[in-house]
């Protein structure tokens, strides 16, 4: 087991490595940083300075090395447009992204398993083919769609929820939350659903179908025979026999949510770190970018770690191949 | 009065198109402590009785008419939670696969208490002693070890038994074994065989065993009924329906099994039902180039032969452990015999096929086609030429077909692979091909599902066929197939051989199969060849203990009626 994860760690260390060099060799085609942050007034001569002082004219493997460099000691570079360290303002940005997040992943989680299994069990029922029907809308539309559609009902028309905005934020320590002012609440909701419908309906229908798949397994087939009863057969022996592949999938789900959410902090101007990444990308703020980039890699490498223990956890097949590894 | 009895019992599915009656007028009874056997072919009805019984039946089917009784008490139409008050309780039933009727994720403990629990009520407490003493009593070892692991940790004949465990541990008065051994080596069944009976007498309890499998019946049953298309047509003691068979259908059934005893030049065919179906080998072998079968020297020459599987990954080469599938295997085979390869599951007879096919490469020895190594994959052109004189026909005809390619499509590749004709030849071929394999030239346009098994093996056979090989590998050809299905596939390879001078190895683990097919035999036990001998002789006078001990476990088959067949 200790094995299994100081390999899987040595191979994330090449995963990140791989993404921050495929970033730093596009960076060049993104724009030109100097553009945007000298004025009208600039000389050639400022140009050069100012490309020389941010390394700017050095090939871009120096580049990554010297991010690397920096990096490794929790120095990501100053970014250019605030002139503020990357690593204060992503800890400022970050709490927004994980708050959205949570409260969507959590929604799409429970909700996706249980409306799965629902329309798995009632399969003929009239609820069920309408959820599945309604799903269907879920998966096809895309997700600023959505967004704007729940703005124009519940904003504009209803006059329920904000349309954009955290809301009022109190302050623990380095977080700033959402959760603790009636306001902040209200603020989440609608970012929230926009953001964890798609996975939640992509949830759902795995589960459906794979626990459509496992109700005709032998097992359960002996469990009736055995005379079990239906709660005890669909909740204890067909449900936990379904998680197992819907974790990988449900896993990625989660990690592509808070890379995602860039689409829907910006549709609802959600201040957190997707926004942060979308204007970097208008301004050219290289070290924002890659900062950004190798957050997001580490955090999907981190949930693919977490995946694979929680197979351990759930299938017992695994666990003695792994103590034979 | 009886235990379970079964009066004029009809099952039908209502399908769009049609009614389909799967169980037609069906009766039968069970006494305490008796096994009864049911038998037929797949699709006769055998397995929907179970299911009716056990108030299991799929949707939309539903029992038409008649009358299931239980101690006397009716329990047909029964309200379905006083149904599943009886499933586990007075009924149970052993599933066929031991391999996938236990749930993976719970261990053997957690599914027997919850069983007994769930009927029996009691504190945890009393529910684990008597898991414990039915794990004992079933002859698993070391029971307080084995009851707190997954069923992947044990093999399929201990989780067969694990099974049985569960089916007993409401003392039931009826269990109904479908197919219970089926899935299993032979040495296996006949343990699990064994343990059936002796429980049915200890505990009085009432079997019904179904199966398609003559050997088991006359072994273990003390009554058999015969069902057909859905009826019963034959009923009465073992001894009497095997040896005397009345009706025509049971008579064919039994003519059709391969004894172990007497050697046949043809298997009689099942004419009940007209379902027999041409195979124009004569056509063929007008057009098949004449081979001229060298006695002097062996076809093949396999020398030391070695197979080596990965069980343990690791870093570093002395991390890694590997699991020796064949172990310095050396025989040869000579042109034009069949030449046979017993064994349980897990000796190494299918990866030595997989071996000479160029499926896995070899890890140590060689094997010689004609005088020319062929065991090193990389030179291309030897590579080439082998491969075109050796073509394979697989154990099951249902994942060896690819479901999204037409027929014609399946039987033309291996021509248009090896680029042996062109689009216009290729066509005719093909629909000769299916033409002589019995399946008429239209079969081409349709897709392997529209096809019975029976008919899906003469596909993979026209495929084989389609490079006009030397050599055929047959891998367990038959074992998922009915007995009359069988005997048509087993005809149909020893015209092929006779006709066509090819060459065969037959991999089987069924030892009357063997008996009837092959020339030569070799016997395979934990990847070494532990005797070569010529059929007859094997039979006669194994030279080896576990030769000796795989002939005694083989189903005697004794007592079977010998109408209608002519040794040859």
């Amino acid at each position: 087991m200790f094995a299994f994860i100081v390999r899987r760690m040595f191979q994330s260390i090449i995963v990140l490595l791989v993404v921050g060099l495929v970033a730093f060799s596009m960076f060049r085609f993104v724009g030109d940083p100097i553009d945007n942050m000298l004025g009208q007034e600039r000389t050639q001569a400022d140009i050069d300075r100012l490309r020389t002082e941010l390394g700017l004219d050095q090939p871009f493997v120096v580049q990554y090395a010297k991010f690397l460099q920096g990096a490794v000691q929790g120095n990501f570079g100053v970014s250019y447009r605030q002139g503020r360290p990357v690593s204060t303002i992503l800890l400022e940005r970050a709490p927004a992204t994980l708050e959205l997040a949570f409260v969507s992943g959590f929604l799409a989680i429970t909700m996706g398993i249980a409306l799965g299994v629902f329309t798995a069990i009632r399969r003929q029922g009239i609820a069920a083919n309408v959820i599945m029907t309604v799903s269907l809308i879920g998966v096809s539309l895309p997700t600023f769609l959505i967004g704007i559609l729940l703005i124009y009902i519940f904003s504009v028309e209803l006059d329920l929820l904000p349309s954009f905005g955290r809301g009022e934020t109190v302050m623990i320590g380095h977080w700033s939350t959402g959760f603790l002012t009636a306001s902040g609440l209200k603020a989440l909701i609608l970012p929230a659903i926009t953001l964890g419908l798609y996975q939640m309906t992509l949830i759902m229908r795995l589960v459906r179908s794979e626990m459509l798949e496992v109700l005709r397994a032998d097992y359960v087939r002996f469990a009736r025979a055995r005379g079990l009863s239906d709660r005890v057969i669909n909740f204890r022996h067909a449900l936990k026999n379904t998680l197992v592949p819907v974790i990988t999938i449900t896993g990625l789900q989660l990690g592509s949510i808070i890379a995602f959410a860039i689409i829907t902090e910006t549709v609802f101007q959600w201040p957190g770190v997707g926004l942060l990444f979308i204007n970097a990308i208008q301004f050219v703020d290289i070290p924002v970018m890659a900062a950004y980039l190798m957050l997001i890699s580490v955090m999907f490498v981190t949930i693919n770690l977490i995946v694979d223990l929680l197979y351990y956890a759930i299938d017992p097949r695994l666990r003695v191949d792994a103590r034979a590894t | 009065m009886s235990l379970l009895t079964i009066q004029d019992l009809t099952v039908e599915f209502p399908t769009r198109r049609q009614l389909f009656t799967a169980v037609d007028h069906a009766s039968l009874s069970v006494e305490p402590g008796e096994i009864h056997g049911l038998v037929g072919e797949s699709g006769a009805g055998k397995s929907t009785i179970g299911a009716a019984v056990m108030g299991l039946l799929e949707r939309p089917g539903r029992i038409a008419s008649g009358q299931i009784k239980l101690g006397g008490e009716q329990i047909s139409g029964i309200d379905a939670e006083a149904m599943r008050g009886l499933r586990g309780k007075k009924i149970s039933m052993i599933f066929q696969d031991p391999l996938t009727s236990l749930n993976p994720l719970f261990t053997v403990r957690e599914q027997l208490v919850e069983t007994i629990q769930t009927h029996l009520g009691g504190t945890e407490a009393e529910a684990n002693k008597r898991a414990r003493d039915l794990i004992d009593r079933v002859g698993i070892p070391d029971p307080d070890t084995r009851l707190d692991q997954y069923p992947h940790q044990f093999s399929g004949g201990m989780r067969q038994r694990v099974v049985i465990a569960l089916a007993l541990c409401t003392e039931p008065d009826v269990i109904i074994a479908d197919e219970p051994t089926t899935a299993l080596d032979v040495s296996v069944q006949a343990q699990i065989l064994d343990l059936i009976k002796e429980l049915a007498q200890e505990r009085q309890v009432g079997v019904i065993l179904i199966t398609h499998d003559m050997g088991v019946i006359a072994d273990s049953t003390d009554r058999v009924t015969v069902m057909y298309a859905g009826k019963v047509v034959e009923s009465g003691t073992t001894a009497q329906v095997m040896g005397q068979p009345q009706h025509k259908y049971t008579k064919s059934l039994i003519a059709a099994v391969p004894r172990p005893t007497l050697k046949l030049h043809r298997f009689p065919q099942i004419s009940y039902g007209g379902r027999e179906t041409r195979f124009a080998v004569d056509d063929m072998a007008r057009h098949w180039p004449k081979v001229d079968n060298d006695t002097s020297k062996p076809l093949f020459e396999i020398r030391n032969l070695t197979k080596k599987f990965l069980q343990k990954r690791g870093l570093l080469p002395w991390d890694r452990t590997y699991f020796t599938a064949v172990d310095n295997v050396s025989f040869d085979i000579h042109a034009g015999e069949v030449f046979g390869v017993v064994g349980e599951s897990g000796s190494g007879k299918s990866t030595v096929a997989r071996m000479i096919a160029g499926l896995y490469p070899v890890d140590g020895g060689t094997i010689d086609f004609q005088g020319q190594r062929v065991s090193d994959l990389s030179n291309r052109s030897v590579q080439d030429e082998y491969r075109k004189n050796i073509q394979m026909i697989f154990q099951d005809p249902y994942s060896s077909l690819n479901p999204r390619m037409r027929v014609d499509e399946i039987v033309a590749e291996p021509i248009r692979h090896h680029r042996l004709m062109d689009g216009a030849h290729i066509k005719r071929r093909v629909d000769e091909l299916l033409d002589q394999v019995g399946l008429g030239s239209g079969a081409g346009q349709k897709y392997p599902h529209e096809f019975s098994g029976g008919q899906r093996q003469r596909i993979s056979i026209a495929r084989a066929l389609a490079t006009q090989p030397r050599f055929l590998i047959c891998d367990e050809p038959t074992s998922a197939l009915d007995v009359s299905i069988q005997a048509q596939i087993l005809n149909i390879l020893k015209d092929l051989q006779e006709h066509l001078g090819l060459t065969m190895l037959f991999i089987s683990h069924d030892l009357p199969v063997v008996r009837q097919m092959c020339d030569r035999v070799a016997v395979m036990k934990q990847g070494q060849i532990v005797e070569v001998q010529e059929t007859s002789e094997l039979f006669a006078n194994p030279k080896t203990e576990y030769a000796s001990e795989l002939l005694r476990l083989m189903p005697k088959l004794d007592d079977l009626s010998t109408d209608g067949l002519e040794a040859g």
